[in-house]
């Protein structure tokens, strides 16, 4: 392979092709046609290794986090809770007996019995804001250790973060992940081409295009900060240090809320990044991100 | 798909999943998770002292922003005969000595701690559990009690010992009663001497209730709720708290909290 990363080296068909075609061979598919294809050196070595770090790290940090909010499953608004009108609450519904989950949101209250409220907890039903299956550990309550997880596993995401972040300096990765102001006026065409499910092909391909650097940037430069200061500011301490992250965020009752949907918002992340991968082309794709290497079919002549 | 295949994926996953909690649940349950996981608060308590290592307040909110009700947590009555006597007598006998590491011990009465200089302070109380609640806490400053006693050089804790009983005791196999633990807790002398951090005896100007503590509790206002002890009945400066109650520091970090409690 002659100076494949400058992408004009022609391929052979990878070996993971090979097993493919062989694959579908023997299970009787049709052969798949190919478009003659390069392939390229997308993902250096930090960046796959910081990636699949941060896929752990975020995963551990989630459940224990929702172990912890299941302490106190209501969400408020200002610097104190009113106990008596939370934005959002898990509980549960009936007599000691027989109870069911709930899930209030603002005015609106939803059975969510089974996950959110209430949900068994080794097969016995207990009140509990997330079921066991999401929470680190498991059984809840068990608030002083899902803190331990927490606050251990926050000193490698921030390690993890600031690494990366260092290196995409360093290597001038970035420029990949800011937006233009063409991306931003590209922008309802790029959301209607994808909601289509019309991916970039060729050598589009071969770029982050408008509304993946949006995306990666608001989550890397907007999300990845803002769950960390406001992980920081429901620390008394720290408030007593930076009085002015109580402020910035409204209060640390506001702090906590935007902390938990900050933490969705990276779950919605996930799942588009999911769905993205999966419908366009997971096998190039994974492997981008696993040996760093990634097919651009060439444009017709 | 064929039904067998969906089967074979179905019971494949559902395995896979009950591995992964199970692996989740051993793992959390195995000691040298705990201590690793526990060496982490050291690493956050050393930070968090990097920035915080003097005397930064705690911000301090106005009159508007106090809950109605300030929210009990915890134990709401210490239940004990000798409570009951002491709430009945309106705590004119309880008196808490100060001793242990000291030059000088003390024995303060509760007009003994009202006549001292008081500090008015409207703090935001924030719970482990993740509320928080505004009240407004008048009580006598820690420090200048603390240099009337004159701590000994090796002191290096503060231990607060507390009038409620945690729980109904328990029998052991011999049938003999296994009393309850008292409520305890502990602050470094950084913690204890910090302006804001006082033997509280009035909530929103009128004396604690006994849901929050009556007569005397602890305001650390860096700190959250299970650090600021209830029921203050009696000081001592020590060394070490390796050989107190369980060796934590308190009852709830004998629990597995974390005795540093400023996150």
């Amino acid at each position: 392979m002659a100076d494949v990363t400058q992408g004009n080296a022609e391929t052979e068909p990878s070996w993971w092709d090979g097993l493919m075609d062989t694959l579908r061979e023997r299970l009787g598919l049709a052969p798949r046609e190919r478009k003659p294809q390069y392939i390229f050196y997308r993902h250096p070595v930090p960046v796959r290794l910081l990636h699949w770090l941060n896929a752990i790290i975020m995963l551990v940090m989630l459940m224990s986090g929702l172990q912890i909010f299941n302490a106190h499953p209501m969400l408020y608004w200002g610097n104190a809770a009113d106990f008596d009108h939370p934005f959002i609450s898990l509980t549960a519904e009936g007599t000691q007996e027989h109870f069911w989950g709930v899930t209030k949101i603002g005015p609106w209250t939803f059975n969510t019995d089974g996950w959110l409220g209430a949900s068994g907890t080794n097969g016995v039903q207990t009140v509990r804001g997330f079921p066991e299956w999401a929470t680190l550990p498991p059984e809840s309550p068990n608030l002083a250790l899902g803190r331990l997880w927490h606050f251990a596993f926050a000193w490698l995401l921030v390690t993890n973060a600031l690494a990366y972040f260092g290196y995409i300096l360093f290597a001038r990765r970035y420029k990949e992940l800011v937006p233009t102001g063409d991306d931003i006026r590209h922008l309802p065409h790029e959301i209607v081409t994808h909601a289509k499910l019309q991916f970039p092909k060729g050598e589009a391909a071969r770029h982050y295009n408008g509304l993946q650097r949006l995306t990666y940037f608001v989550v890397l430069f907007v999300l990845g900060p803002l769950i960390v200061l406001t992980g920081l500011t429901m620390s008394p301490t720290i408030d007593s240090v930076f009085p002015f992250l109580v402020w910035v965020f409204g209060g640390r009752q506001s702090a906590r809320t935007i902390h938990f949907l900050v933490a969705f918002s990276f779950v919605g992340f996930f799942i588009v990044h999911m769905l993205a991968l999966f419908l366009s082309a997971p096998i190039n794709g994974l492997r981008s991100m696993i040996t760093g290497w990634f097919a651009i079919e060439k444009d017709a002549p | 798909m064929s039904d067998t295949r969906r089967n074979v994926l179905v019971r494949g996953s559902t395995l896979l999943g009950s591995l992964a909690l199970a692996g989740c649940t051993d793992l959390s349950n195995k000691p040298w998770v705990q201590n690793a996981l526990g060496e982490v608060e050291n690493l956050t308590r050393v930070a968090q002292r990097l920035f915080a290592g003097g005397h930064s307040l705690a911000p301090e909110y106005s009159k508007a922003d106090v809950a109605r009700m300030f929210r009990a947590n915890g134990t709401l009555n210490p239940g004990t005969n000798d409570y009951a006597m002491h709430l009945a007598n309106d705590f004119k006998d309880w008196v808490i000595p100060v001793g242990g590491l000291v030059e000088k011990p003390l024995k303060l009465s509760l007009v003994d701690l009202r006549r001292m200089p008081p500090r008015t302070q409207i703090t935001r109380h924030d719970c482990v559990e993740g509320w928080s609640c505004i009240g407004e806490w008048t009580g006598a400053p820690l420090a200048p009690i603390l240099a009337m006693a004159r701590p000994k050089p090796e002191a290096r804790y503060v231990m607060f010992y507390c009038a409620d009983p945690m729980g109904n005791g328990a029998l052991d196999a011999g049938g003999h009663i296994i009393p309850p633990p008292y409520y305890y807790e502990s602050l470094d002398l950084l913690e204890a001497t910090h302006p804001q951090t006082i033997l509280a005896y009035d909530l929103n100007g009128k004396p604690l209730p006994v849901e929050n503590g009556a007569p005397i509790r602890v305001r650390a206002e860096r700190q959250l709720g299970y650090k600021m002890p209830k029921y203050v009945q009696k000081i001592d400066l020590v060394d070490s708290f390796t050989r107190i109650g369980g060796g934590k520091g308190g009852y709830w970090e004998d629990q597995g909290y974390q005795w540093y409690g400023g996150i």
